[in-house]
């Protein structure tokens, strides 16, 4: 069987370009790990941004503000073709029946949805659902995705692409998770839509688990190219201890930060990046930081955060209400990822595109502006659907490698000649070095001492075994396989933050705490002879 | 703290084993520390850890609790959610009770241009909310005896779109429960008692039942309760 798209990943960003290929007739598969609705995506509270109508903002301030977080890496021109079309893309959403938050009296569909502003933006440009907004877009897209029978596998792991040695791509290589089973799936062109790699912080990151950058590493293994992995976005709100988001509108209400000390050190409502950097400073110094809400009273709490409130008692057994919060920054959003152009096509392969935030789409360069992505997801992803079904396609002349190499692989993972490591004490390890080390603040002694354990931690992976033997449903082998990807992605990470040399957005470096004009360039990753390469 | 869960192999064997797991804020902690600690072949799902996915839905004992939501208690007993194929210990087979959403039309089916405003957003609010953790269905009684019932989450998803002003072909979700769908609930309210999210299933139900006689349809059992022949043959 062979498909005119194959779609790796089935959040947003999968979902939306399943349903645009759907919609122009292509013959699709959408393919997970998990299920639809256990995507990352429906975390997402805060919004999604566009311009609705023009009175008190316009399409070129979002544009401008897009632009000026992006601290010069942004590409100007697929920015403007991301706020451009966002008003018609909302308007997509509506159509396919997603349940926005509503304002009285509006005179057109578009105009009666509600609007929040947040951080970084000139004017309230964020559409909401509720505190939902994530949920309610996939959930929607999911059921319009069904109905209209789209073909959606789930629990197939993606292990590799099908490529030829010019790097032509021909589909991808999955490990069935229900018989253990690998699978080929050949298609004419595929859209890898899998999301970021915050979750290589394991421990740090606000993150669904499953954020572990499998296909970043088969990316380049296959021979293309990642650029920026250094730009990781950390939420300067995350609960103590279990990394759970505690969203900007506590501090958008008049929340303070304060130390131990019970005083405050730094402007609530800055940029991310900074007010992270004024966090981490208090921590690394062996402090505690605190969230102060409980000024703003228990019922303009209830009303405003309601799941958030639930989380802290669950969690930290705390009630906001009476109690301060003990937060940390978390590593929260992936700028940097698949290089790919302004058509969205993977450099370095061929049939190969990249949408979501497994991509560097050159839309957020060193800092991202909330509620960017889940604009980025829909608009890119349909745009990477109509271009890989529009484009000419080349003849992939694979002999089969893939599977052979994958195969083998497996079977020695499978098998009882190697040593049997701890997984998960490797997992918690590589997220304490990362944070500690190539987190908020970063120079080249500490990332050259993450790298060599991270790339000890590679190596050591790449000659063990699975402790779980058994083929079927075996979730241990995941992790395995997961953490294998995750240690790559977090070399690619390194490589690329020891190579910029300067401060810019979200990569802070206290050797070069400044921005330097040569360094106003995306940073590129590939492999070479199994070594990450940066330039 | 010690819990009893049960384990199932994926072939036959199911048994419960105890596992001691220490202090834990919630189940699905206990859950990561048995699979990192004491036996790594423990399968079960979990992705958002803060009550927002769905995936990590389980019985304790007997009752449905999302493990990243729940504080267990010493020797609660875990138990994966009913009425699905379980695969491995916690992990069961979602797809068969997911097809049941466009079964039971779930999904807009006409755009029809409407102008919402809060008085709409807050019909379809609560049931918009649903995290497909399918609680309700492992609580719902009907599903014991017949395999074949839509169940709480896709009739209530169902309501969520026939109640949409944007929605220009309600006559065609109403179609679709009649079979299987809303006449075969027994308003018990288990669906209702069991959701993390506060949704109410019954209550949809009995509103699509409304619309249902509203569009010139009958209740089944009540027709054949009632109006079947009368017997004289006493
Ligand atoms: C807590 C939180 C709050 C956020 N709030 C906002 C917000 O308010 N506004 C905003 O704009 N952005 C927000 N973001 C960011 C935004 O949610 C994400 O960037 C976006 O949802 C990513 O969507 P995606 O479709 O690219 O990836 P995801 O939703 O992560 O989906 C990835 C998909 O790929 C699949 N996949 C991954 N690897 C494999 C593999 N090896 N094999 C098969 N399948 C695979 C997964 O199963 C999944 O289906 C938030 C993020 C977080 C964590
Ligand atoms: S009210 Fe109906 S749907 Fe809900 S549990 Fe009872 S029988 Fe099932
Ligand atoms: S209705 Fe409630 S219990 Fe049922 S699947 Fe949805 S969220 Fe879960
Ligand atoms: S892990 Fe997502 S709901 Fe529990």
């Amino acid at each position: 069987m062979n498909y005119d798209l194959l779609i790796i990943g089935a959040g947003g960003a999968g979902l939306s370009a399943a349903i645009e290929a759907m919609q122009r007739g292509a013959k699709v598969l959408m393919v997970c790990k998990t299920l639809p609705t256990r995507s990352q995506t429906v975390m997402a509270q805060g919004g999604i941004n566009a311009v609705l109508h023009e009175s008190g903002d316009s399409v070129e301030s979002h544009i401008e503000d897009t632009l000026k977080a992006s601290g010069g890496l942004a590409d100007e021109e697929s920015v403007r073709v991301l706020c451009k079309e966002a008003p018609s893309n909302i308007e997509w959403l509506e159509r396919l029946g997603v349940p926005f938050s509503r304002i009285d009296g509006a005179k057109t569909p578009l105009e009666s949805i509600a609007q929040r502003r947040l951080g970084g933006a000139s004017a309230p440009r964020a559409c909401y659902a509720q505190d939902y907004t994530g949920l309610k877009i996939v959930h929607t897209l999911y059921d319009k995705a069904s109905s209209m029978g789209v073909e959606i596998r789930t629990r197939l792991f993606a292990l590799s692409l099908i490529h030829d040695e010019e790097g032509v791509c021909a589909g991808a290589l999955f490990l069935d998770i229900e018989s253990g089973e690998l699978k080929e799936i050949r298609a004419s062109a595929t859209i890898v839509a899998s999301g970021g790699f915050s979750s290589i912080y394991h421990g740090y990151t606000t993150n669904a688990y499953g954020s572990s950058a499998d296909m970043h590493s088969a990316i380049l293994e296959a021979g293309g190219y990642l650029s920026n992995m250094e730009m990781i976005q950390f939420h300067p709100t995350a609960l103590e201890g279990s990394a759970i988001l505690i969203s900007e509108s506590a501090r958008g209400e008049g929340g303070y930060l304060i130390d131990e000390r019970g005083e405050r050190f730094t402007n609530e409502l800055a940029p991310r990046d900074e007010v992270s950097r004024a966090i981490f400073s208090k921590i690394e110094r062996g402090g505690r930081v605190f969230l102060d809400i409980r000024h703003l009273g228990r019922e303009k709490l209830e009303h405003l955060m309601p799941q958030e409130l639930h989380l802290c008692r669950l969690h930290a057994g705390i009630d906001p209400v009476e109690e301060l919060v003990p937060v940390s920054p978390a590593a929260h959003y992936s700028m940097g990822g698949i290089e790919c152009d302004r058509q969205l096509r993977v450099s370095g392969l061929y049939n190969c595109y990249a949408a979501g935030e497994c991509a560097n789409a050159h839309l957020h360069g060193a800092n991202r502006l909330g509620g960017n992505s889940l604009l980025e997801i829909v608009v890119f992803a349909r745009m990477a659907a109509v271009n890989a079904l529009e484009s000419d396609k080349r003849v992939c002349r694979d002999t089969g490698e893939t599977l052979h190499k994958a195969k083998a692989e497996l079977e020695r993972i499978l098998g009882s000649e190697g040593e049997e490591c701890d997984i998960y004490a490797m997992r918690r390890e590589a997220g304490r070095i990362l944070f500690e080390d190539a987190g908020i603040h970063r120079d080249a002694k500490g990332l050259e001492k993450a790298m060599e354990k991270i790339s000890a931690m590679r190596e050591r992976l790449s000659q063990a075994v699975s402790s779980d033997k058994s083929a079927r449903f075996n979730t241990y082998l995941i992790d395995f396989m997961q953490l294998r990807s995750s240690l790559m992605a977090a070399e690619a990470m390194l490589v690329s933050a020891l190579a910029r040399e300067e401060s810019r957005g979200a990569h802070y470096r206290s050797d070069f705490p400044y921005e330097r004009q040569e360094w106003c360039r995306d940073t590129l990753c590939r492999l070479c002879e199994g070594e990450v390469v940066v330039s | 703290m010690k819990l009893e869960i049960m384990r199932f192999d994926g072939k036959r064997v199911e048994r419960y084993e105890e596992f001691e797991v220490g202090r834990v804020a919630t189940l699905l902690e206990a859950f990561y520390r048995i699979k990192e600690f004491e036996d790594p072949t423990f399968t079960f799902e979990a992705e958002c850890r803060s009550g927002i996915c769905g995936a990590c839905a389980v019985r304790v004992n007997g009752k449905e609790r999302l493990a990243c939501s729940h504080t267990p208690m010493e020797n609660d007993r875990i138990e994966p959610l009913e009425y699905h194929e379980v695969q491995r210990d916690m992990l069961v087979r979602r797809e068969d009770s997911f097809e049941k959403l466009t079964k039971a039309g779930a999904y807009l089916h006409r755009y029809e241009r409407s102008v919402p405003d809060t008085k709409e957003e807050r019909k379809t609010e609560i049931q918009s909310d649903c995290i497909l953790c399918e609680s309700c269905y492992s609580a719902c009684p009907v599903l014991a005896i017949d395999g074949s019932f839509l169940g709480p989450f896709a009739l209530s998803r169902a309501y969520r779109y026939a109640a949409d002003s944007r929605e220009g072909a309600k006559e065609e979700i109403v179609a679709s429960v009649q079979n299987s769908g809303v006449w075969d609930c027994t308003l018990c309210g288990e669906c209702t008692a069991v959701c993390p999210q506060g949704i109410d299933p019954k209550g949809d139900i009995l509103a699509l039942r409304t619309l249902s006689l509203q569009s010139g349809y009958s209740d089944p059992n009540f027709a054949t309760l009632s109006f079947s022949t009368p017997d004289f043959s006493f």
